[in-house]
C-alpha cells in the first residue's frame, strides 16, 4: 500500500457512541485508503459499522455525541479534526454522498431543480441563472430524459431510479473528487439497480472521481470495486483487491458470506451453508477475535488474542485478520471453495473442533447473551 | 429437489376438471383492479390500478412455485388474492378441487386452515405484546384446537423445536429475538395448523446475508419433511432459481414467462426474463459479463399500462404488432410457457450467459 497516492486514507479511526446501556462500539481501530479515480467497496451486514465510518469521514456522526479517534487524511487535512466551517466546504464540494433510501433524501416540498441549484451555491459563488443551468446540465449528465422539463418536478413525481438519479447529479454538482455511495441501489429493483450501477461507472470514468461504495451485496461489489474491504463488527477483517478476494479469500466470516448466498452460477442443488448465531451486541463486543463466537474454526486461544491485520504471505496487498495459520486457512478453502461443508473442511485441515463451537448458536439465548 | 413432473402445466391452457388434475392449487384468469376514485361526499370512479390482470398458475403439491418480478408487477397482490385476504375483481382459485374464490364465513375458515403465509418483515408482522408462546399458539386458540392448556403448550413447544428455537423461550417477547429468529417466529406459527399450502412472501429480504441462509434452509427441510407446497415470492432470481421447481415471472400483473427453474433460468425465451437475468450482478469479479442487456426507463404505471403486449415500451425486440395484439402464454417448443411475439433466439440467450452452472 503506497500511502503516498491515496486520496482518502483512514488511520486507526475509533467512533464510539455514549448510550443508556453502554458504550456503543461501532467503529473499532480500522485503516483504509481510497485511490483517486478508483473504487472501493466496504462490505458487512447491518451493524458491522460501515455507514458510521463513512458519515464520520464527513463529520456527520459529530452531532450525535460521538467519541471518534484516529485520522482521517483527505487532500493534507484531517477530517476529523477540521473545524465545522472548513468541514462544511469538503462536505457536498470534494467529497459527495449519495443514500440508500432517495425518497427520504431528497425533500418532498422543494422541487428537483430547487435542490439541485442549492447543491451549486453552496459551494459555488454564480448567478441563479447560471446554477440553474448547471442543475439542468447535471440531470441530463445521469440520463434524465428532457431534463429542462423535469428540472422543475417535485420528488414524487420522479419514480425511484429517477431520484436516484437525482441523488447523484446533486453528488455531482460540484466534480467531487471521492463519491461515499451508502448502499445506493439496495432500495432499487434489479433492473434499475443495473442501470444505476452503470451509470456511477461511467461517471467514474468521464470525470475520474473515487468511489467509496458501501453494500452488503457480494454481487455489486465485484461488478464496480477494485479493492474490497470487509467488516464484522466494527472491524476489518479481510481487505484486498477484489479478484484476490474473491479468488482467494482468507477470513472465516468472507467465506461464510460467499458460501451462505445462492448464486445464478452455482449448481441448483448446492447447499447454502449459513454463519450460524447472530451477529454480536457492540456493547460488549467479544472478546479476542470477534467473530470466534460464530467462527466453525475457532480455537480455545482465538477467544484470547486479539488478530491483527496481516499481510496474506505472497499476496503484499491482501490483508487478513484472522488467528489460523496460513496453511490451515489455504487447506480450508480448498475444501470449502469446492463445496465443502466446514466440518468436513475441519476434517481436512486436521483442526479439531474448538471449545466454542458455533453449533448450539441456532437455539442459543437471543440478544441479551449473543453478544457474550 | 427433483424437477417437476410436466405433465400439470398443459392446464394452463385448457383447464381440466378439478378432480382429474394433481394440481393442489389452480389460479385461472385471476384479475384484481383496485378502483381508483375521485370525489368526497359522492365518490365516482376515474381509474383502476390493475394490480393482477388475468394470471393463471398450478402448484402441485409438494412443489416450490417461485413467483418473481420487480415492485408493482403483482406478485404480492396475487398472493394476498389466493389467501383470500384481497376478493378477486374476477377469476377463480381452486385448492384441492373446490372453488374458494366466493367462499364466506365458516367455510373460509376451513380452507385458511390449510394455507397459510410467511411474510417480508418479521418486526411488523409479530405483535409486540404477546409472548412468543401465544403467537405461535393463537391459530389453535382461533380454531379452537388444542384447548387444554398443557397440550397447547406442549404443541407450541414442538413447533419452536422444529424451527430451531428452544423451547423454553416459550415466555419471551419479540423484541428479544433477534431478525433471523423471529422470521423463524413466524413460520412456526404458520405450521401450527399443519397447512397443505404455504405462501413465503420475501421471507428473506428484510434479513442479513448470513442470516438469510438459514431461514432458506429452514423453509427447505420443513417442505421436504412435511411435503408442503410452496408459493415463494421474491424479487431476488437467485434466490428463487435455489428455492423452487418451478418459476412464474410476472410484470404489470401478467405472468409472462412460466416453466421450470433449470429452463427458465438456462434458456429464458421472454426477453423481459433475459433482461432480469442479465441485470443481476454476479458475486465473481472474473466473470464480469462483457454487454449488459440494460432495460432503459421504469416499469409503467399499472394503472395505465401499455396496450397488448406491456413490455413492448421496454422492450428491445418490440414491433408493431407487440403494441396491438397482446402474446398468449404458450410453450414455444421448449416446455416453457412464454407471452411474447418475438421470444430470444439461442444466440441471444447465449449472449446473457447466466443460469448455466459453473
Amino acid at each position: 500500500m503506497s500511502a503516498a497516492e491515496a486520496l482518502l486514507r483512514v488511520e486507526d479511526l475509533k467512533v464510539e457512541f455514549p448510550t443508556e446501556d453502554g458504550l456503543v462500539h461501532a467503529v473499532d481501530g480500522i485503516t483504509y485508503q481510497v485511490q483517486a479515480g478508483k473504487t472501493l467497496g466496504i462490505v458487512g451486514e447491518s451493524g458491522s459499522g460501515k455507514t458510521v465510518s463513512s458519515l464520520t469521514t464527513l463529520g456527520l456522526t459529530r452531532r450525535q455525541g460521538a467519541r471518534i479517534s484516529g485520522r482521517i487524511l483527505f487532500g493534507g487535512r484531517d477530517l476529523v479534526t477540521l473545524p465545522e466551517d472548513e468541514l462544511r466546504a469538503v462536505r457536498g464540494n470534494e467529497i459527495a454522498m449519495i443514500f440508500q433510501d432517495p425518497l427520504s433524501a431528497l425533500h418532498p416540498l422543494y422541487k428537483v431543480g430547487k435542490q439541485l441549484v442549492e447543491a451549486v451555491l453552496a459551494h459555488r459563488d454564480v448567478s441563479k441563472a447560471k446554477a440553474r443551468a448547471r442543475a439542468i446540465e447535471l440531470l441530463g449528465l445521469v440520463g434524465i430524459p428532457d431534463p429542462a422539463k423535469r428540472v422543475d418536478a417535485y420528488p414524487h413525481e420522479f419514480s425511484g431510479g429517477m431520484r436516484q438519479r437525482a441523488m447523484i447529479a446533486m453528488a455531482l454538482a460540484n466534480e467531487p473528487k471521492l463519491l461515499i455511495a451508502d448502499e445506493p441501489t439496495t432500495a432499487l429493483d434489479v433492473t434499475v439497480q443495473a442501470q444505476i450501477l452503470a451509470l456511477m461507472e461511467r461517471l467514474q470514468r468521464e470525470l475520474g472521481m473515487a468511489i467509496l461504495i458501501i453494500t452488503h451485496d457480494l454481487g455489486v461489489v465485484a461488478e464496480m470495486a477494485d479493492d474490497i474491504a470487509v467488516m464484522y463488527a466494527g472491524r476489518i477483517v479481510e481487505t484486498g483487491s477484489a479478484d484476490s478476494i474473491f479468488a482467494k479469500p482468507q477470513h472465516p466470516y468472507t467465506w461464510g458470506l460467499l458460501r451462505s448466498i445462492p448464486r445464478l452460477d452455482s449448481p441448483r442443488d448446492e447447499e447454502l451453508v449459513p454463519i450460524l448465531g447472530t451477529p454480536p451486541s457492540l456493547i460488549n463486543p467479544p472478546t479476542g477475535c470477534h467473530f470466534h463466537p460464530r467462527c466453525p474454526y475457532a480455537q480455545p486461544d482465538h477467544a484470547r488474542i486479539d488478530p491483527q491485520l496481516v499481510p496474506v504471505a505472497d499476496e503484499p496487498s491482501h490483508f487478513v485478520a484472522c488467528l489460523l495459520e496460513t496453511e490451515v486457512r489455504r487447506r480450508l478453502w480448498a475444501e470449502l471453495g469446492a463445496g465443502g461443508t466446514p466440518e468436513a473442511a475441519l476434517a481436512e485441515a486436521g483442526l479439531a473442533h474448538g471449545e466454542t463451537p458455533a453449533r448450539p448458536a441456532e437455539g442459543q439465548p437471543p440478544l441479551p447473551g449473543a453478544g457474550r | 429437489m427433483s424437477a417437476a413432473p410436466e405433465q400439470g402445466e398443459g392446464a394452463l391452457t385448457v383447464p381440466p376438471p378439478p378432480a382429474a388434475s394433481g394440481a393442489l392449487l389452480q389460479v385461472r384468469d385471476l384479475v384484481k383492479h383496485f378502483p381508483i376514485t375521485r370525489g368526497i361526499l359522492f365518490q365516482h370512479k376515474v381509474g383502476a390500478v390493475q394490480a393482477v390482470d388475468g394470471v393463471s398458475f398450478d402448484v402441485k403439491r409438494g412443489e416450490t412455485l417461485g413467483l418473481v418480478g420487480e415492485t408493482g408487477c403483482g406478485k404480492s397482490t396475487t398472493a394476498r388474492l389466493v389467501m383470500r385476504l384481497l376478493e378477486a375483481t374476477s377469476g377463480e382459485v381452486r385448492f384441492d378441487g373446490r372453488d374458494i374464490t366466493r367462499l364466506k364465513g365458516s367455510k373460509l375458515k376451513e380452507v385458511r386452515r390449510e394455507m397459510q403465509m410467511i411474510f417480508q418483515d418479521p418486526y411488523s408482522s409479530l405483535n409486540p405484546r404477546k409472548t412468543i408462546g401465544s403467537i405461535i399458539g393463537e391459530p389453535f386458540a382461533i380454531h379452537g384446537l388444542e384447548k387444554e392448556q398443557g397440550a397447547r403448550k406442549k404443541a407450541v413447544q414442538e413447533l419452536m423445536e422444529t424451527v430451531g428455537l428452544n423451547p423454553e423461550h416459550y415466555n419471551r417477547y419479540p423484541h428479544e429475538f433477534s431478525g433471523g429468529q423471529r422470521q423463524r417466529i413466524g413460520v412456526a406459527r404458520a405450521l401450527a395448523l399443519k397447512p397443505k399450502l404455504l405462501i413465503a412472501d420475501e421471507p428473506v429480504s428484510a434479513l442479513d446475508v448470513s442470516i438469510q441462509a438459514q431461514v432458506l434452509n429452514l423453509l427447505r427441510d420443513l417442505q421436504r419433511e412435511f411435503g408442503l407446497a410452496l408459493i415463494f415470492i421474491a424479487h431476488d432470481l437467485s434466490v428463487v432459481r435455489h428455492m423452487c421447481d418451478r418459476v412464474a415471472v410476472m410484470y404489470l400483473g401478467r405472468v409472462v414467462e412460466l416453466g421450470t427453474g433449470d429452463d427458465l433460468y438456462g434458456a429464458p425465451r421472454h426477453p423481459y426474463t433475459g433482461a432480469l437475468l442479465s441485470a443481476v450482478p454476479v458475486a465473481d469479479p472474473a466473470r464480469h459479463r462483457a454487454e449488459r442487456h440494460l432495460l432503459t426507463g421504469d416499469v409503467p404505471s399499472p394503472a395505465n399500462p401499455p396496450s397488448a403486449c406491456r413490455f413492448h415500451t421496454r422492450c428491445p425486440k418490440a414491433q408493431e404488432r407487440c403494441s396491438v395484439e397482446d402474446p398468449p402464454l404458450e410453450d414455444k417448443g421448449t416446455g416453457t410457457l412464454t407471452a411474447c411475439h418475438f421470444p430470444l433466439s439461442g444466440e441471444e440467450i447465449a449472449a446473457i450467459g447466466v443460469g448455466r452452472p459453473r
